[in-house]
């Protein structure tokens, strides 16, 4: 523990990267949001057929 | 175009089957023997290796990672070729990967039993089997995602996504809650203490769950429940979204597996906000699944397959409610410790990950084996046994903990505890235990006769190998391709893809660790909280090495009904030299964080300890403790002293320098001491036995901190 928190002290400026992964985790989702619903019905259905078009066996 | 020729490897798949159905046989075994254990104590024979401190972590290892760990990797090799309309990029790394696998199964099993545990939940293994699962899993990720790499097909279809995902954080998950400082050959202590290791250990458990047990499962349901469907899955768009909203959330909620103990408040509240989001994703996933069969549903009045996956989504569904509420700070007061979570993880277990399994093979051993199921109405018997298994399973333990928690809750109008003996619970508890019993032998009656069933289908059809394919080649597709937006590049570049969960899940883990790593108001030290004796190190290995800690906690809430019945209500500070933490996570028996403090009910004598490790119902006719003679036997691992405390000062306890070699001077003397204490009560015992070390500790437990 010593080890780690020694490493963690001497980042400067530390406490802000909580507030940055939260902009970060809130921007990316909204950006999936964004792209799953402005991307068209025909590129979706092809992504969902892909599991059955192995017509193997 | 260009169109090639290739074959896929049906015999790794084959492989990773049988190791699925070999270790379903046996977890579902291990689990039984606990059940009975729990109901009738005389079946832990009195020895060591095969006490319920020791067998429960094999059974819940062989179930997590044997069973569903294999039933994983026949998903990913079935499933994963044919995505990407490729052989698995290397034979022999994926012969690698499932005998090392299966090796550390084996090793598992007879290091957990013969006492070699970290003690921490879901990761007891020592380091140098650490160290073997982190290299046979990167080899399964580097064979992953080779294969992608050299895919046939632009696009990666969303249960890639969970695969990656699943490798990525299980990497970093096992990586962290492993650090820990070898001080011996199969023995380490973590380098986080107390309230950290605790945040650390429930940041892997929970997320042991989110991406061992969830994740790849969904991968597998998007895979095969379309496939058993024969119809797409009903919204692509929804999936996506489940994907990054899952393991976004998921990483955040593991505090709230700590609601009420010593670890900062708002950490705790933390992990609450996140669990109750998680129902959306979870339940998105629900909805995801069992609408793919809208318009279908008379075949699933017909086929197995799809009734073991409705009732698997379902129970998705039913967990993945209630875990939210669970993780409710008022909720989990009365739930915590009791037998709710045990029926909660069932539903999971059984429900989830095993009827999942079944339904997968159900549909692929006829697939592989170029053949009609042997067995349709066995297989229709399988699904109602399996079924009114976990029922019969989870309801007796719904009770039990509603009962138990109510007992242990209720006061007279005089405002004293009405049951202030915590074994006069268990009386009402026994029919509970029985009856769970009767669950699980029809969920394993069920399973036999899918081994049967399967084992024979395989017999009357003709295996196929390798498996004859065609599909265009990469290049010649890519032409086409003129204008993309981001998410469409990003699907088709699997490392960046995994670059960006990794990311996503390092944000959560990185706020929720580091703060309570650094801010000092987090953890408030207090000054009397001194280091374990050396005698005491020993006592505290001796309780890890017998799994005390799979029973009894070491955590007294802030709630009335605890801080009467066991004493003062646990601080953070007192937890800071403890490498690894003991808090437990079920109550099967007493709370023991006062055990040392005299005068407090938790206390007990020398003389009552010693005459409980021999035999428990002695002391407590209603206890259904295990006996743990051995104690009064084996010797105190003298030799092992000084490396135990050169490895504790390296991880901040402050011993003085050079201490390593006084320090079993210290321990005989406080050895004799107990040794004299006894013989008052007429025993003679020698001061190098482990029940001296381990009745140091028990007396050490809660007495550094002033309470009544």
């Amino acid at each position: 523990m010593k080890l780690i928190k020694h490493y963690f002290e001497s980042i400067d400026g530390i406490e802000i990267y909580p507030i940055i992964s939260m902009f970060v985790f809130i921007s990316i989702f909204t950006f999936a949001l964004y792209w799953v619903f402005k991307s068209s019905k025909k590129h979706m259905d092809e992504m969902s057929r892909m599991p059955l078009d192995n017509d193997e066996l | 175009m260009e169109t090639q020729t290739f074959f896929y490897d049906n015999k790794i798949v084959k492989y990773f089957i049988n190791a699925t159905l070999l270790w379903a046989i046996v977890g579902l075994v291990a689990g039984l023997f606990v059940a009975l254990q729990m109901s009738f104590p005389a079946l832990n024979f009195g020895l060591d290796f095969t006490s319920f401190g020791r067998t429960r972590p094999v059974h819940t290892n062989a179930i997590i990672f044997a069973f569903v760990g294999n039933g994983i990797f026949t998903a990913v090799y079935y499933s994963l070729q044919r995505l990407c309309k490729a052989r698995m990029y290397s034979d022999l790394l994926s012969k690698l990967h499932f005998w090392g696998w299966q090796l550390i199964i084996v090793l598992a099993a007879v290091t957990l039993l013969a006492g070699y545990t970290t003690g921490k939940e879901y990761a007891e293994l020592e380091w140098p089997i650490d160290i073997l699962i982190a290299l046979i899993w990167v080899i399964f990720g580097w064979n992953m995602i080779a294969t992608i790499l050299k895919r046939r097909v632009q696009h990666i279809y969303v249960s890639i996504w969970f695969y990656l995902a699943t490798f990525i954080t299980v990497a970093v998950l096992h990586i962290v809650n492993s650090l820990e400082l070898p001080v011996s050959f199969m023995k380490s202590y973590p380098v986080f203490a107390g309230v950290q290791d605790a945040l650390v250990q429930w940041w892997y458990g929970h997320n042991a769950v989110a991406f061992f047990l969830t994740t790849p499962y969904l991968g597998l349901m998007y895979y095969f429940l379309p496939k058993a469907a024969n119809r797409p899955v009903y919204s692509y768009r929804l999936s996506i979204v489940h994907f990054w909203a899952l393991i976004f959330i998921y990483i955040w909620s593991g505090p709230h597996h700590l609601l009420y103990t010593a670890l900062p408040g708002w950490a705790q509240s933390l992990g609450v906000v996140f669990s109750v989001m998680l129902i959306a994703p979870s339940w998105g996933g629900m909805a995801n699944g069992l609408l793919t069969l809208r318009g279908a549903w008379d075949s699933v009045r017909k086929d197995p397959v799809l009734k073991f996956m409705v009732v698997a989504v379902t129970a998705y569904g039913m967990s993945t409610f209630e875990g939210p509420m669970l993780s409710l700070k008022n909720v989990n007061a009365f739930t915590h410790y009791s037998d709710w979570n045990i029926a909660h993880v069932h539903i999971g277990g059984l429900g989830w990950n095993g009827f999942l399994t079944f339904g997968m093979l159900y549909w692929l051993i006829p697939k592989l084996y170029n053949i009609k199921l042997y067995s349709v109405k066995m297989a229709n018997v399988h699904f109602w046994l399996g079924t009114l298994g976990i029922l019969f399973y989870a309801v007796p333990l719904y009770a039990s903990a509603v009962l138990q928690t109510l007992m242990l809750n209720e006061f007279t109008a005089d405002g004293f505890l009405k049951y202030p003996v915590f074994f006069e619970t268990f009386s009402n508890l026994s029919p509970m235990y029985h009856a769970r019993i009767i669950g699980g032998i029809l969920y394993f009656v069920g399973a036999v006769l899918m081994v049967y069933n399967l084992i024979k289908t395989a017999k009357i059809g003709s295996f196929v190998a390798e498996e004859k394919t065609s599909a265009a080649s990469l290049q010649s597709t890519h032409e086409h391709v003129v204008k993309e937006d981001w998410h469409r590049v990003l699907e088709r570049k699997p490392v960046r893809m995994a670059l960006l969960a990794l990311v996503l899940i390092l944000i959560g883990s990185v706020f929720e660790i580091i703060p309570t790593s650094l801010i000092k108001s987090n953890i408030p030290t207090i000054s009397s909280v001194k280091p374990y004796s050396p005698l005491e190190l020993h006592g505290r290995d001796i309780y890890i090495k017998n799994g005390c800690s799979n029973c009894h906690s070491q955590m007294v809430r802030p709630l009335r009904a605890e801080t009467e019945r066991y004493g003062e209500y646990s601080k953070a500070g007192e937890f800071v030299y403890d490498h690894p933490f003991l808090w437990g996570s079920r109550r099967t028996g007493p709370d023991l964080a006062r055990g040392g403090v005299v005068g407090s009910s938790s206390y007990k004598a020398s003389v009552w300890h010693f005459e409980h490790m021999k035999n428990p119902q002695k002391m407590n006719p209603a206890s259904i403790m295990p006996p743990y003679p051995w104690l009064l036997e084996k010797d105190i691992d003298l030799e092992g002293t000084a490396a135990i405390i050169t490895g504790m000062r390296k991880l901040g306890v402050p011993y003085p320098e050079n201490y390593e070699a006084t320090a079993n001077n210290d321990l005989k003397i406080q050895a004799q001491a107990i040794v004299d204490e006894l013989k008052k009560s007429n025993i003679t015992i020698d001061g190098n036995k482990e029940i001296i070390a381990l009745i140091a500790y028990m007396h050490k437990l809660g007495a550094d901190i002033t309470t009544k």
